[in-house]
Protein backbone atom coordinates (compact mmCIF):
# COMPACT_ATOMS: atom_id res chain seq x y z
CA UNK A 1 0.00 0.00 0.00
CA UNK A 2 1.44 3.19 -1.17
CA UNK A 3 1.29 6.25 1.24
CA UNK A 4 -1.72 9.06 1.04
CA UNK A 5 -0.81 12.55 -0.14
CA UNK A 6 -2.53 15.15 -0.95
CA UNK A 7 -2.71 14.67 -5.03
CA UNK A 8 -3.92 11.28 -4.60
CA UNK A 9 -6.15 10.43 -1.99
CA UNK A 10 -6.84 6.84 -2.89
CA UNK A 11 -4.28 4.44 -4.01
CA UNK A 12 -4.67 4.08 -7.59
CA UNK A 13 -6.46 0.97 -7.97
CA UNK A 14 -5.93 -1.93 -10.58
CA UNK A 15 -8.87 -0.87 -12.81
CA UNK A 16 -7.28 2.88 -12.17
CA UNK A 17 -3.85 2.31 -13.47
CA UNK A 18 -5.45 0.69 -16.75
CA UNK A 19 -7.54 3.41 -17.15
CA UNK A 20 -5.05 5.77 -16.52
CA UNK A 21 -2.63 3.60 -19.03
CA UNK A 22 -5.39 3.31 -21.93
CA UNK A 23 -6.11 7.81 -21.77
CA UNK A 24 -2.05 8.21 -21.31
CA UNK A 25 -1.61 6.17 -24.76
CA UNK A 26 -4.04 8.47 -26.75
CA UNK A 27 -2.36 11.56 -25.23
CA UNK A 28 0.46 9.92 -26.61
CA UNK A 29 -0.91 9.72 -29.61
CA UNK A 30 -0.38 13.12 -30.43
CA UNK A 31 3.18 13.77 -30.06
CA UNK A 32 3.39 10.69 -32.07
CA UNK A 33 1.21 12.41 -34.78
CA UNK A 34 3.67 15.30 -34.09
CA UNK A 35 6.59 13.74 -34.94
CA UNK A 36 5.17 11.78 -37.80
CA UNK A 37 4.60 15.02 -39.59
CA UNK A 38 7.89 16.21 -38.84
CA UNK A 39 9.42 12.64 -40.27
CA UNK A 40 6.85 12.57 -43.27
CA UNK A 41 8.09 16.29 -43.83
CA UNK A 42 11.35 15.69 -43.70
CA UNK A 43 11.74 11.95 -45.16
CA UNK A 44 9.71 12.85 -48.27
CA UNK A 45 11.47 16.54 -48.65
CA UNK A 46 15.13 14.67 -48.56
CA UNK A 47 16.01 13.95 -52.03
CA UNK A 48 14.98 18.06 -52.70
CA UNK A 49 17.23 18.91 -49.76
CA UNK A 50 20.09 17.06 -50.87
CA UNK A 51 19.93 17.75 -54.59
CA UNK A 52 19.10 21.64 -54.30
CA UNK A 53 20.95 22.38 -50.67
CA UNK A 54 20.28 25.70 -48.81
CA UNK A 55 20.81 27.70 -52.14
CA UNK A 56 16.70 26.39 -52.91
CA UNK A 57 15.81 29.11 -50.52
CA UNK A 58 17.17 31.78 -52.80
CA UNK A 59 16.70 30.46 -56.54
CA UNK A 60 14.26 32.54 -58.53
CA UNK A 61 13.71 29.68 -61.00
CA UNK A 62 10.64 27.83 -61.00
CA UNK A 63 10.65 25.78 -64.22
CA UNK A 64 9.33 21.64 -63.37
CA UNK A 65 9.77 20.70 -67.17
CA UNK A 66 14.12 21.54 -66.80
CA UNK A 67 13.64 20.66 -63.38
CA UNK A 68 14.90 23.83 -62.24
CA UNK A 69 13.37 24.63 -58.55
CA UNK A 70 13.55 27.34 -56.47
CA UNK A 71 11.52 28.87 -53.69
CA UNK A 72 12.35 32.50 -53.23
CA UNK A 73 9.66 33.75 -55.23
CA UNK A 74 6.79 31.86 -52.81
CA UNK A 75 8.23 32.78 -49.67
CA UNK A 76 8.43 36.33 -51.16
CA UNK A 77 4.66 36.01 -51.82
CA UNK A 78 3.98 34.76 -48.73
CA UNK A 79 5.86 37.49 -46.75
CA UNK A 80 4.48 40.05 -48.40
CA UNK A 81 1.05 39.36 -48.62
CA UNK A 82 1.29 38.85 -44.68
CA UNK A 83 2.78 42.15 -44.18
CA UNK A 84 0.11 43.79 -46.32
CA UNK A 85 -2.33 42.10 -44.27
CA UNK A 86 -0.51 43.54 -41.00
CA UNK A 87 -0.43 46.71 -42.43
CA UNK A 88 -3.75 47.23 -43.30
CA UNK A 89 -5.34 45.09 -40.38
CA UNK A 90 -3.40 45.71 -37.41
CA UNK A 91 -4.17 49.50 -37.20
CA UNK A 92 -7.48 49.03 -37.62
CA UNK A 93 -7.93 45.87 -35.47
CA UNK A 94 -6.41 47.56 -32.44
CA UNK A 95 -9.00 50.44 -33.08
CA UNK A 96 -11.69 47.96 -32.91
CA UNK A 97 -10.27 46.27 -29.46
CA UNK A 98 -9.79 49.96 -27.92
CA UNK A 99 -13.68 50.66 -29.22
CA UNK A 100 -14.97 47.41 -27.70
CA UNK A 101 -12.87 47.54 -24.00
CA UNK A 102 -13.00 51.21 -23.65
CA UNK A 103 -15.97 53.10 -25.31
CA UNK A 104 -18.58 50.91 -26.07
CA UNK A 105 -21.24 50.75 -24.29
CA UNK A 106 -22.04 47.28 -22.13
CA UNK A 107 -25.07 46.58 -24.58
CA UNK A 108 -23.19 46.97 -27.69
CA UNK A 109 -20.24 45.56 -26.49
CA UNK A 110 -21.52 41.51 -25.87
CA UNK A 111 -23.12 41.69 -28.93
CA UNK A 112 -19.94 43.18 -31.06
CA UNK A 113 -18.01 40.67 -29.30
CA UNK A 114 -20.15 37.47 -30.28
CA UNK A 115 -20.04 38.79 -33.96
CA UNK A 116 -16.22 39.06 -34.15
CA UNK A 117 -15.58 35.79 -32.99
CA UNK A 118 -18.24 34.16 -35.19
CA UNK A 119 -16.41 35.82 -38.21
CA UNK A 120 -13.03 33.73 -37.20
CA UNK A 121 -15.47 30.57 -37.95
CA UNK A 122 -16.42 31.40 -41.49
CA UNK A 123 -14.38 29.01 -43.74
CA UNK A 124 -11.73 30.34 -45.60
CA UNK A 125 -13.15 28.90 -48.82
CA UNK A 126 -16.34 31.59 -48.42
CA UNK A 127 -13.72 34.33 -48.13
CA UNK A 128 -11.89 33.26 -51.61
CA UNK A 129 -15.38 33.25 -53.17
CA UNK A 130 -16.27 36.89 -52.15
CA UNK A 131 -12.48 37.60 -53.17
CA UNK A 132 -12.74 36.49 -56.27
CA UNK A 133 -16.02 37.72 -57.33
CA UNK A 134 -16.65 40.94 -55.10
CA UNK A 135 -13.14 42.24 -54.30
CA UNK A 136 -11.48 41.75 -57.60
CA UNK A 137 -13.46 43.28 -59.35
CA UNK A 138 -14.06 46.03 -56.83
CA UNK A 139 -10.29 46.70 -57.02
CA UNK A 140 -9.71 47.32 -60.87
CA UNK A 141 -10.58 50.64 -60.95
CA UNK A 142 -9.12 51.98 -58.23
CA UNK A 143 -5.72 50.23 -59.69
CA UNK A 144 -6.55 51.52 -62.89
CA UNK A 145 -6.43 55.45 -61.02
CA UNK A 146 -3.55 54.70 -59.36
CA UNK A 147 -1.45 53.08 -62.19
CA UNK A 148 -2.08 56.55 -63.85
CA UNK A 149 -1.68 58.46 -61.57
CA UNK A 150 0.85 57.69 -59.05
CA UNK A 151 2.83 55.28 -61.14
CA UNK A 152 6.14 56.69 -60.53
CA UNK A 153 5.86 54.65 -56.89
CA UNK A 154 6.95 51.73 -57.79
CA UNK A 155 4.18 49.65 -55.82
CA UNK A 156 1.40 51.01 -57.65
CA UNK A 157 3.20 49.83 -61.43
CA UNK A 158 1.72 47.10 -63.50
CA UNK A 159 -1.67 46.09 -65.37
CA UNK A 160 -5.06 46.49 -63.21
CA UNK A 161 -6.17 42.60 -63.34
CA UNK A 162 -7.80 43.09 -59.94
CA UNK A 163 -6.21 39.46 -59.13
CA UNK A 164 -2.39 40.11 -57.07
CA UNK A 165 -0.78 41.01 -54.16
CA UNK A 166 -2.85 43.40 -53.23
CA UNK A 167 -6.45 41.52 -53.84
CA UNK A 168 -4.48 38.46 -51.16
CA UNK A 169 -3.50 40.77 -48.66
CA UNK A 170 -6.46 42.45 -48.38
CA UNK A 171 -8.00 39.15 -48.48
CA UNK A 172 -6.27 37.99 -45.53
CA UNK A 173 -6.21 41.61 -43.60
CA UNK A 174 -10.12 40.70 -43.40
CA UNK A 175 -9.71 37.20 -42.46
CA UNK A 176 -7.05 38.12 -39.64
CA UNK A 177 -9.15 41.50 -37.99
CA UNK A 178 -11.24 39.41 -35.64
CA UNK A 179 -8.37 37.55 -34.19
CA UNK A 180 -6.13 40.95 -33.30
CA UNK A 181 -9.72 42.72 -32.51
CA UNK A 182 -10.59 40.04 -29.64
CA UNK A 183 -7.26 39.28 -28.49
CA UNK A 184 -5.86 42.79 -27.62
CA UNK A 185 -9.61 43.20 -26.53
CA UNK A 186 -8.86 40.53 -23.42
CA UNK A 187 -5.64 42.29 -23.40
CA UNK A 188 -7.05 45.92 -22.97
CA UNK A 189 -9.69 44.71 -20.91
CA UNK A 190 -7.15 43.16 -18.51
CA UNK A 191 -4.86 46.23 -17.98
CA UNK A 192 -5.26 46.51 -13.89
CA UNK A 193 -7.62 50.10 -13.56
CA UNK A 194 -4.58 51.27 -10.96
CA UNK A 195 -2.53 52.26 -14.20
CA UNK A 196 -5.47 53.86 -15.41
CA UNK A 197 -6.56 55.85 -12.61
CA UNK A 198 -2.65 56.54 -11.93
CA UNK A 199 -2.48 58.43 -15.55
CA UNK A 200 -5.81 60.11 -15.11
CA UNK A 201 -4.14 61.56 -11.48
CA UNK A 202 -1.45 63.00 -13.58
CA UNK A 203 -3.95 65.01 -15.55
CA UNK A 204 -3.83 62.69 -18.98
CA UNK A 205 -6.89 62.40 -21.44
CA UNK A 206 -8.61 59.27 -22.05
CA UNK A 207 -6.89 59.00 -25.26
CA UNK A 208 -3.45 59.91 -23.52
CA UNK A 209 -4.08 56.69 -20.79
CA UNK A 210 -4.58 54.04 -23.52
CA UNK A 211 -1.90 55.34 -25.61
CA UNK A 212 0.69 55.62 -23.21
CA UNK A 213 0.01 53.27 -19.99
CA UNK A 214 -2.72 51.07 -21.46
CA UNK A 215 -1.29 49.90 -24.65
CA UNK A 216 2.40 50.02 -23.02
CA UNK A 217 1.13 47.52 -20.51
CA UNK A 218 -0.38 45.33 -22.69
CA UNK A 219 2.41 45.64 -25.18
CA UNK A 220 3.43 41.56 -24.81
CA UNK A 221 -0.37 40.61 -25.38
CA UNK A 222 -0.82 42.61 -28.44
CA UNK A 223 2.26 41.78 -30.21
CA UNK A 224 1.29 38.01 -29.18
CA UNK A 225 -2.05 38.56 -30.81
CA UNK A 226 -0.17 39.59 -33.89
CA UNK A 227 2.08 37.51 -33.99
CA UNK A 228 -0.97 34.61 -33.81
CA UNK A 229 -2.57 36.34 -37.07
CA UNK A 230 0.48 36.81 -38.85
CA UNK A 231 0.95 32.87 -38.35
CA UNK A 232 -3.01 32.33 -39.88
CA UNK A 233 -1.98 34.66 -42.74
CA UNK A 234 1.64 32.81 -43.94
CA UNK A 235 -0.44 29.61 -44.09
CA UNK A 236 -3.66 30.83 -45.34
CA UNK A 237 -4.82 28.37 -48.46
CA UNK A 238 -7.66 28.94 -50.06
CA UNK A 239 -8.81 32.08 -50.23
CA UNK A 240 -5.18 33.42 -51.36
CA UNK A 241 -5.40 30.60 -54.43
CA UNK A 242 -8.31 31.96 -55.54
CA UNK A 243 -7.03 35.71 -55.86
CA UNK A 244 -3.40 36.11 -55.79
CA UNK A 245 -2.99 35.70 -59.96
CA UNK A 246 -0.57 32.72 -59.39
CA UNK A 247 2.40 34.06 -60.82
CA UNK A 248 6.03 32.76 -60.40
CA UNK A 249 7.77 36.02 -61.06
CA UNK A 250 8.97 38.46 -57.89
CA UNK A 251 7.72 41.76 -58.73
CA UNK A 252 7.61 44.78 -55.95
CA UNK A 253 4.54 45.78 -57.62
CA UNK A 254 0.95 45.54 -54.93
CA UNK A 255 -0.82 44.58 -58.29
CA UNK A 256 0.99 42.10 -60.28
CA UNK A 257 0.54 38.36 -59.44
CA UNK A 258 2.20 36.53 -57.18
CA UNK A 259 2.38 33.05 -55.22
CA UNK A 260 2.61 31.86 -52.00
CA UNK A 261 4.14 28.79 -50.58
CA UNK A 262 0.48 27.29 -49.35
CA UNK A 263 -1.31 28.35 -52.53
CA UNK A 264 1.91 27.16 -54.89
CA UNK A 265 0.81 23.60 -53.10
CA UNK A 266 -3.11 23.94 -53.11
CA UNK A 267 -2.43 24.58 -57.82
CA UNK A 268 0.73 22.16 -58.36
CA UNK A 269 0.70 19.49 -56.03
CA UNK A 270 -1.90 17.15 -57.74
CA UNK A 271 -0.57 17.34 -60.92
CA UNK A 272 3.39 16.96 -60.04
CA UNK A 273 4.86 14.33 -61.74
CA UNK A 274 8.24 12.64 -60.82
CA UNK A 275 9.86 12.10 -57.83
CA UNK A 276 12.16 15.52 -57.93
CA UNK A 277 8.77 17.67 -58.29
CA UNK A 278 7.03 16.23 -55.82
CA UNK A 279 9.93 16.34 -53.39
CA UNK A 280 10.56 19.55 -53.89
CA UNK A 281 6.71 20.87 -53.20
CA UNK A 282 6.96 18.54 -50.28
CA UNK A 283 10.23 21.02 -49.04
CA UNK A 284 8.18 23.57 -49.62
CA UNK A 285 5.27 22.15 -47.10
CA UNK A 286 8.38 21.58 -44.97
CA UNK A 287 9.52 25.52 -44.79
CA UNK A 288 5.99 26.43 -44.49
CA UNK A 289 5.43 24.42 -41.43
CA UNK A 290 8.87 25.85 -39.30
CA UNK A 291 8.01 28.88 -40.11
CA UNK A 292 4.53 29.05 -39.01
CA UNK A 293 5.53 26.66 -36.33
CA UNK A 294 8.40 29.26 -35.00
CA UNK A 295 5.18 32.29 -35.26
CA UNK A 296 2.66 30.38 -33.13
CA UNK A 297 5.18 29.51 -30.48
CA UNK A 298 6.52 33.07 -30.09
CA UNK A 299 2.68 33.79 -29.76
CA UNK A 300 1.84 31.61 -27.24
CA UNK A 301 5.09 32.53 -25.27
CA UNK A 302 4.05 36.39 -25.27
CA UNK A 303 0.23 35.15 -24.54
CA UNK A 304 1.58 32.71 -22.15
CA UNK A 305 3.33 35.28 -20.25
CA UNK A 306 0.64 37.47 -20.54
CA UNK A 307 -1.93 35.61 -18.75
CA UNK A 308 0.54 34.00 -16.26
CA UNK A 309 1.61 37.89 -15.08
CA UNK A 310 -2.25 38.43 -14.83
CA UNK A 311 -3.10 35.79 -12.59
CA UNK A 312 -0.14 37.03 -10.76
CA UNK A 313 -1.60 40.40 -10.44
CA UNK A 314 -5.04 39.24 -9.62
CA UNK A 315 -3.20 37.17 -6.31
CA UNK A 316 -1.48 40.26 -5.24
CA UNK B 1 -5.88 76.63 -20.65
CA UNK B 2 -5.78 76.51 -24.43
CA UNK B 3 -3.39 73.25 -24.12
CA UNK B 4 -5.32 71.63 -22.66
CA UNK B 5 -8.20 72.28 -24.17
CA UNK B 6 -6.05 71.15 -27.65
CA UNK B 7 -5.27 68.02 -25.92
CA UNK B 8 -8.97 66.90 -25.29
CA UNK B 9 -9.88 67.76 -28.49
CA UNK B 10 -7.20 65.26 -29.51
CA UNK B 11 -8.50 62.55 -27.05
CA UNK B 12 -12.22 62.99 -28.76
CA UNK B 13 -10.70 62.56 -31.77
CA UNK B 14 -8.79 59.81 -31.41
CA UNK B 15 -11.30 57.81 -29.46
CA UNK B 16 -13.77 58.87 -32.64
CA UNK B 17 -11.05 57.36 -34.77
CA UNK B 18 -11.20 53.98 -32.82
CA UNK B 19 -14.83 53.73 -32.66
CA UNK B 20 -14.76 54.42 -36.97
CA UNK B 21 -12.26 51.49 -37.10
CA UNK B 22 -14.82 49.20 -35.09
CA UNK B 23 -17.33 50.02 -37.75
CA UNK B 24 -14.66 49.42 -40.51
CA UNK B 25 -14.09 46.19 -39.18
CA UNK B 26 -17.30 45.34 -40.02
CA UNK B 27 -18.33 46.46 -43.00
CA UNK B 28 -16.39 43.67 -45.20
CA UNK B 29 -17.83 41.53 -42.82
CA UNK B 30 -21.34 41.85 -43.62
CA UNK B 31 -20.62 42.55 -46.75
CA UNK B 32 -19.52 38.83 -47.27
CA UNK B 33 -22.47 37.71 -45.34
CA UNK B 34 -24.68 39.83 -47.61
CA UNK B 35 -23.42 38.50 -50.47
CA UNK B 36 -23.50 35.40 -49.96
CA UNK B 37 -26.79 35.29 -48.51
CA UNK B 38 -27.74 37.11 -51.80
CA UNK B 39 -26.35 35.30 -54.78
CA UNK B 40 -26.96 32.39 -52.73
CA UNK B 41 -30.71 31.95 -52.06
CA UNK B 42 -32.04 31.73 -55.33
CA UNK B 43 -30.11 28.95 -56.24
CA UNK B 44 -30.77 27.08 -53.01
CA UNK B 45 -34.01 25.03 -54.16
CA UNK B 46 -34.73 21.45 -53.73
CA UNK B 47 -32.36 20.26 -56.88
CA UNK B 48 -29.51 21.50 -55.12
CA UNK B 49 -30.08 19.07 -52.27
CA UNK B 50 -31.65 15.60 -54.77
CA UNK B 51 -29.16 16.37 -57.87
CA UNK B 52 -25.64 16.01 -58.63
CA UNK B 53 -23.66 18.32 -61.17
CA UNK B 54 -25.03 18.22 -64.48
CA UNK B 55 -22.58 18.08 -67.99
CA UNK B 56 -21.24 21.51 -68.87
CA UNK B 57 -23.67 23.50 -70.83
CA UNK B 58 -26.40 22.06 -69.46
CA UNK B 59 -27.99 24.30 -66.42
CA UNK B 60 -29.23 23.04 -63.61
CA UNK B 61 -27.98 20.46 -61.43
CA UNK B 62 -26.99 20.40 -57.44
CA UNK B 63 -24.70 19.07 -54.60
CA UNK B 64 -26.10 15.82 -53.45
CA UNK B 65 -23.13 14.26 -54.14
CA UNK B 66 -21.15 16.64 -52.35
CA UNK B 67 -23.27 17.35 -49.26
CA UNK B 68 -22.95 13.47 -48.85
CA UNK B 69 -19.44 13.41 -49.67
CA UNK B 70 -18.77 15.82 -47.13
CA UNK B 71 -20.87 14.13 -44.19
CA UNK B 72 -19.05 10.54 -45.19
CA UNK B 73 -15.25 12.37 -45.11
CA UNK B 74 -16.47 14.41 -41.64
CA UNK B 75 -18.16 11.43 -40.37
CA UNK B 76 -14.72 9.32 -40.64
CA UNK B 77 -13.01 11.73 -39.47
CA UNK B 78 -14.65 11.87 -36.28
CA UNK B 79 -14.68 8.18 -35.98
CA UNK B 80 -10.57 8.86 -35.68
CA UNK B 81 -10.97 12.14 -33.81
CA UNK B 82 -13.48 11.72 -31.41
CA UNK B 83 -11.95 9.01 -29.42
CA UNK B 84 -8.11 10.09 -29.61
CA UNK B 85 -9.21 13.69 -29.14
CA UNK B 86 -11.79 12.98 -25.70
CA UNK B 87 -9.54 10.29 -23.86
CA UNK B 88 -6.58 12.77 -24.50
CA UNK B 89 -8.34 15.78 -23.02
CA UNK B 90 -9.50 13.41 -20.18
CA UNK B 91 -6.00 12.88 -19.51
CA UNK B 92 -4.85 16.51 -19.94
CA UNK B 93 -7.44 17.49 -17.13
CA UNK B 94 -7.33 14.58 -14.58
CA UNK B 95 -4.40 14.00 -14.87
CA UNK B 96 -2.25 16.74 -16.86
CA UNK B 97 0.40 17.94 -14.38
CA UNK B 98 4.16 17.17 -14.87
CA UNK B 99 6.12 17.43 -18.22
CA UNK B 100 4.70 14.70 -20.56
CA UNK B 101 1.40 16.92 -20.13
CA UNK B 102 2.78 19.98 -21.16
CA UNK B 103 4.28 18.29 -23.66
CA UNK B 104 1.12 17.05 -24.95
CA UNK B 105 -0.13 20.70 -24.41
CA UNK B 106 2.67 22.59 -26.94
CA UNK B 107 2.11 19.50 -29.42
CA UNK B 108 -1.63 20.67 -29.39
CA UNK B 109 -1.34 24.00 -30.17
CA UNK B 110 1.62 23.28 -32.40
CA UNK B 111 -0.87 21.56 -34.76
CA UNK B 112 -3.39 23.77 -34.23
CA UNK B 113 -1.77 26.36 -35.64
CA UNK B 114 -0.36 24.54 -38.76
CA UNK B 115 -1.79 24.90 -42.23
CA UNK B 116 -4.38 22.83 -42.85
CA UNK B 117 -3.21 22.08 -46.38
CA UNK B 118 -0.11 20.11 -44.49
CA UNK B 119 -2.54 17.78 -43.39
CA UNK B 120 -2.95 16.72 -46.67
CA UNK B 121 0.74 16.97 -47.66
CA UNK B 122 0.92 14.30 -44.87
CA UNK B 123 -1.66 12.33 -45.66
CA UNK B 124 -0.89 12.17 -49.42
CA UNK B 125 2.38 9.92 -49.47
CA UNK B 126 1.10 8.09 -46.04
CA UNK B 127 -2.66 7.10 -47.96
CA UNK B 128 -2.60 7.94 -51.09
CA UNK B 129 0.25 6.81 -52.26
CA UNK B 130 0.50 3.08 -51.07
CA UNK B 131 -3.62 2.99 -52.14
CA UNK B 132 -2.65 4.13 -55.05
CA UNK B 133 -5.82 6.45 -55.11
CA UNK B 134 -7.37 9.38 -53.94
CA UNK B 135 -9.87 7.99 -51.22
CA UNK B 136 -12.79 9.29 -48.64
CA UNK B 137 -10.23 7.47 -46.01
CA UNK B 138 -7.64 9.41 -46.93
CA UNK B 139 -9.54 12.55 -46.66
CA UNK B 140 -11.04 11.77 -43.28
CA UNK B 141 -7.61 10.96 -42.28
CA UNK B 142 -6.35 14.41 -42.73
CA UNK B 143 -9.19 15.93 -41.36
CA UNK B 144 -8.82 13.87 -38.13
CA UNK B 145 -5.47 15.51 -37.95
CA UNK B 146 -6.89 18.68 -37.75
CA UNK B 147 -9.66 17.67 -35.26
CA UNK B 148 -8.04 15.82 -32.45
CA UNK B 149 -5.81 18.22 -31.24
CA UNK B 150 -9.07 20.51 -31.19
CA UNK B 151 -11.44 18.20 -29.38
CA UNK B 152 -8.29 17.12 -26.87
CA UNK B 153 -7.58 20.98 -25.88
CA UNK B 154 -11.74 22.01 -25.45
CA UNK B 155 -12.37 19.01 -23.54
CA UNK B 156 -9.82 19.45 -21.61
CA UNK B 157 -11.05 23.42 -20.69
CA UNK B 158 -14.34 21.68 -20.08
CA UNK B 159 -13.44 18.99 -17.58
CA UNK B 160 -11.31 21.30 -15.70
CA UNK B 161 -14.69 23.85 -15.46
CA UNK B 162 -16.09 21.11 -13.31
CA UNK B 163 -15.20 21.89 -9.63
CA UNK B 164 -12.71 19.90 -7.16
CA UNK B 165 -14.67 19.13 -4.87
CA UNK B 166 -16.72 17.12 -6.54
CA UNK B 167 -13.76 14.86 -7.68
CA UNK B 168 -13.00 15.10 -3.43
CA UNK B 169 -16.53 14.28 -2.92
CA UNK B 170 -16.67 11.13 -5.21
CA UNK B 171 -12.98 9.84 -3.74
CA UNK B 172 -14.61 10.12 -0.37
CA UNK B 173 -17.09 7.80 -1.00
CA UNK B 174 -14.80 5.23 -2.26
CA UNK B 175 -15.40 5.87 -5.98
CA UNK B 176 -12.21 4.75 -8.05
CA UNK B 177 -10.48 7.61 -9.86
CA UNK B 178 -11.63 5.87 -13.14
CA UNK B 179 -15.46 5.74 -11.96
CA UNK B 180 -15.24 9.37 -10.66
CA UNK B 181 -13.90 10.78 -13.69
CA UNK B 182 -16.47 8.77 -16.18
CA UNK B 183 -19.56 9.09 -13.79
CA UNK B 184 -18.85 12.12 -12.64
CA UNK B 185 -16.77 14.57 -14.10
CA UNK B 186 -17.64 13.58 -17.69
CA UNK B 187 -21.43 13.76 -16.76
CA UNK B 188 -21.40 17.10 -15.01
CA UNK B 189 -19.10 18.85 -18.37
CA UNK B 190 -21.08 16.87 -21.38
CA UNK B 191 -22.64 19.66 -22.16
CA UNK B 192 -19.41 21.82 -23.07
CA UNK B 193 -17.70 18.85 -24.51
CA UNK B 194 -20.38 18.27 -26.81
CA UNK B 195 -20.47 22.10 -27.57
CA UNK B 196 -16.48 21.72 -28.12
CA UNK B 197 -16.92 18.39 -30.16
CA UNK B 198 -19.62 19.94 -32.42
CA UNK B 199 -17.40 23.32 -32.62
CA UNK B 200 -14.39 21.21 -34.46
CA UNK B 201 -17.03 19.46 -36.29
CA UNK B 202 -18.07 22.68 -38.06
CA UNK B 203 -14.12 24.00 -38.29
CA UNK B 204 -13.28 20.70 -40.27
CA UNK B 205 -16.33 20.33 -42.17
CA UNK B 206 -15.40 24.29 -43.86
CA UNK B 207 -12.09 22.60 -44.25
CA UNK B 208 -10.68 22.94 -48.03
CA UNK B 209 -7.05 22.55 -48.37
CA UNK B 210 -6.53 19.22 -46.61
CA UNK B 211 -8.96 17.51 -49.34
CA UNK B 212 -7.58 18.88 -52.14
CA UNK B 213 -5.02 15.93 -52.12
CA UNK B 214 -6.73 13.64 -50.68
CA UNK B 215 -10.38 13.19 -51.47
CA UNK B 216 -9.83 14.90 -54.58
CA UNK B 217 -13.57 15.49 -55.74
CA UNK B 218 -15.83 13.45 -57.99
CA UNK B 219 -18.30 14.80 -60.38
CA UNK B 220 -20.80 11.48 -59.47
CA UNK B 221 -22.62 10.26 -56.59
CA UNK B 222 -20.07 7.55 -54.75
CA UNK B 223 -20.44 6.15 -51.32
CA UNK B 224 -17.47 4.52 -51.62
CA UNK B 225 -14.73 4.84 -49.48
CA UNK B 226 -11.49 3.82 -51.36
CA UNK B 227 -12.87 6.24 -54.20
CA UNK B 228 -12.35 9.97 -54.79
CA UNK B 229 -15.52 11.49 -53.30
CA UNK B 230 -16.73 14.94 -53.65
CA UNK B 231 -17.19 17.07 -50.74
CA UNK B 232 -18.92 20.30 -50.20
CA UNK B 233 -16.14 23.67 -49.86
CA UNK B 234 -13.84 21.36 -52.73
CA UNK B 235 -16.80 21.33 -55.04
CA UNK B 236 -17.83 25.27 -53.94
CA UNK B 237 -13.91 25.89 -55.35
CA UNK B 238 -14.13 24.02 -58.15
CA UNK B 239 -17.07 25.64 -59.41
CA UNK B 240 -15.90 29.04 -58.51
CA UNK B 241 -12.46 28.64 -60.67
CA UNK B 242 -14.41 27.27 -63.51
CA UNK B 243 -15.06 29.54 -66.33
CA UNK B 244 -19.40 29.46 -66.36
CA UNK B 245 -21.88 31.49 -64.74
CA UNK B 246 -24.09 28.29 -64.20
CA UNK B 247 -21.78 27.00 -61.60
CA UNK B 248 -20.91 30.20 -60.24
CA UNK B 249 -24.47 29.75 -59.03
CA UNK B 250 -24.14 26.43 -57.82
CA UNK B 251 -20.95 27.74 -56.36
CA UNK B 252 -22.76 30.53 -54.37
CA UNK B 253 -25.57 28.15 -53.45
CA UNK B 254 -23.03 25.98 -51.91
CA UNK B 255 -21.52 28.68 -50.03
CA UNK B 256 -25.25 29.34 -48.30
CA UNK B 257 -25.29 26.16 -47.23
CA UNK B 258 -22.16 26.25 -45.70
CA UNK B 259 -21.88 29.35 -44.16
CA UNK B 260 -25.41 28.69 -42.50
CA UNK B 261 -24.72 25.53 -41.17
CA UNK B 262 -21.07 26.67 -39.99
CA UNK B 263 -22.36 29.76 -38.09
CA UNK B 264 -25.85 28.12 -36.97
CA UNK B 265 -23.35 25.43 -35.32
CA UNK B 266 -21.28 28.43 -33.83
CA UNK B 267 -24.36 30.26 -32.26
CA UNK B 268 -25.95 27.62 -30.42
CA UNK B 269 -22.49 26.25 -28.95
CA UNK B 270 -21.43 29.57 -27.56
CA UNK B 271 -25.50 30.20 -26.51
CA UNK B 272 -25.43 26.60 -24.51
CA UNK B 273 -21.40 27.40 -23.01
CA UNK B 274 -22.36 30.64 -21.65
CA UNK B 275 -25.21 28.95 -19.73
CA UNK B 276 -22.97 26.37 -18.50
CA UNK B 277 -20.41 28.60 -17.78
CA UNK B 278 -22.35 30.03 -15.30
CA UNK B 279 -23.85 27.34 -13.58
CA UNK B 280 -21.01 25.81 -12.69
CA UNK B 281 -19.55 29.27 -11.00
Amino acid sequence: MRALHPGQPWPPTRTDRLFRMLIWSFAAGLLVLCALILWVLVSHSWPALQRFGPSFLWQTTWDPVAEQFGALPFIYGTLLTAAIALAVSVPLSLGAAIFLAELAPTWLRTPFSFVIELLAAIPSIIYGLWGLFVLVPLLKPVQAFLIEHCSWIPLFRGSPYGTGNLAAGLILAIMITPIITAISRDVILAVPRAIREAAYALGATRWETIRGPVLHYGRAGILGAVLLALGRALGETMAVTMVIGNSTKISASLFDPGYTMASLLANEFTEAVGETYVSVLLEIGLILFVLTIVVNALARLLLWKVTRDAGEAMKE
Amino acid sequence: MRQVRRRQWRSRLMLAGASLCALLCAVPVMAVLLYVTIKGIGSVNWDFFTQIQKPVGEAGGGMKHALVGSLIVVGGASLVGLPVGLAGGIYLAEFGEGRFAAAVRFAADTINGVPSIVAGLVIWPLVVVPMRSFSAIAGSLALAIIMIPLVMRTTEEMLRLVPRSQRDAALAVGATRARTTLSVVLPAAVGGVVTGTLLALARIAGETAPLLFTCLGNQWFSLRLDHPIATLPVQIYTYAIAPFDDWHRQAWAGALVLVSGTLLVNVLARVATRRRHDFTR
